[in-house]
């Protein structure tokens, strides 16, 4: 049985997560920002699926990944058009030119 | 043994993609390793049979997304301000911090006894992946004994028939064959999908209109300028 068990699921899914946020919050970039976003919601469909194998939570698990992932696509759509709106008045994607509310 | 060696190969594929992402500092590279650590993560949830998932990580994401992000840096690499670099210091307080936020994860995940949680889930209709493939397999066992070249074509259609794709679009449906017919009702009907599914397409048409609101290029009041000016 070479069976790899919910850990090592788990365990990657942690790395994508936190790859994500340090993406997020590091990259200047907007564009990278989103990456970071995708890769935030691709650690939480590896953690959903592996409990949907591994457990009883049985076929409920995909259908929730199957949610996330549309719901990724339809945020990117969203925020790659407020990122072009951006550049179109600010001639650059970098999100630390984006402070005319700070106080 | 092979399960392992692919599971091992994908999750190192994944991670290095995860990590090449966040280290290169060119956005174009960065969406290259976006789709190697999206596509090892499809090959992630084809090995915990999750077939359906797999394919629509592929089309949805791999084809759809990164696409869409890779359009979004061709639109925005022009102009005065095009190379962004993050501060180096930045990107050391961001690794320690991410490293840390690693080990919390980890020993958290190592610490908890999963059997013993999701011996305590209410309901347990075993996952329907295991009791249906025992169940096709002694099938497909009667089939190939059966011999007859007719009956090997229905084993090929059998075999090519996604095993969680009729259960996933019938949950969507809002019937929960695997719950509720299984188990005789015991643990009172398991309710569907189908609200969810509707107010998510709703939402995907609400997003993708706006989204085409939002992006469009602004020449009516250009040109109603120009005329002015004319």
């Amino acid at each position: 049985m070479g069976d790899v068990g919910l850990n090592a699921y788990l365990m990657v899914g942690a790395v994508l997560f936190v790859c994500g946020v340090v993406c997020m919050a590091t990259k200047r970039n907007g564009i990278g920002v989103l990456m970071g976003v995708e890769l935030v919601l691709n650690g939480a469909n590896v953690n959903f699926v592996a409990f949907s194998r591994y457990t009883s939570l049985g076929l409920d698990g995909q259908t929730i990944a199957l949610f996330v992932i549309v719901l990724a696509a339809a945020e990117a759509a969203v925020a790659l058009a407020i990122a072009l709106n951006f550049y179109n008045n600010h001639l650059t994607i970098d999100v630390d030119r984006g402070n005319e509310l700070q106080g | 043994m092979i399960e392992q060696l692919l599971f091992y190969t994908f999750a190192i594929l994944t991670c290095g993609g995860a990590v090449a992402v966040v280290a290169t500092q060119n956005v174009v590279r960065m969406a290259f390793w976006l789709v190697v650590s999206l596509g090892s993560v499809a090959a992630l949830f084809f090995l915990l049979h999750a077939d359906f998932l797999g394919a629509a990580q592929l089309l949805i994401y791999v084809g759809g997304t990164v696409v869409l992000l890779v359009f979004g840096v061709m639109l925005t690499a022009s102009g005065p301000y095009t190379t962004i670099k993050t501060a180096p210091a930045e990107g050391i307080i961001g690794a320690a911090v991410g490293l840390m936020l690693l080990m919390v994860l980890v020993s958290s995940i190592g610490s908890v006894d999963w059997g013993a949680i999701s011996g305590r889930l209410p309901s347990s209709p075993q996952s329907p992946f295991t009791a249906d493939s025992i169940r096709e397999a002694h099938a497909d066992e009667a089939i190939v004994n059966s011999g007859s070249t007719k009956v090997k074509t229905d084993l090929a259609a059998i075999q090519q028939q996604g095993r969680t794709v009729r259960q996933l679009g019938l949950s969507f449906l809002g019937l929960r064959p695997d719950r509720n017919l299984k188990e005789g009702g015991a643990n009172g009907l398991a309710p569907g999908y189908f609200l969810p599914f509707e107010i998510v397409s709703v939402h995907l048409l609400v997003v993708l209109i706006g989204a085409a609101y939002l992006a469009r290029a602004k020449r009516r009041a250009v040109s109603e300028d120009r005329v002015s000016l004319d």
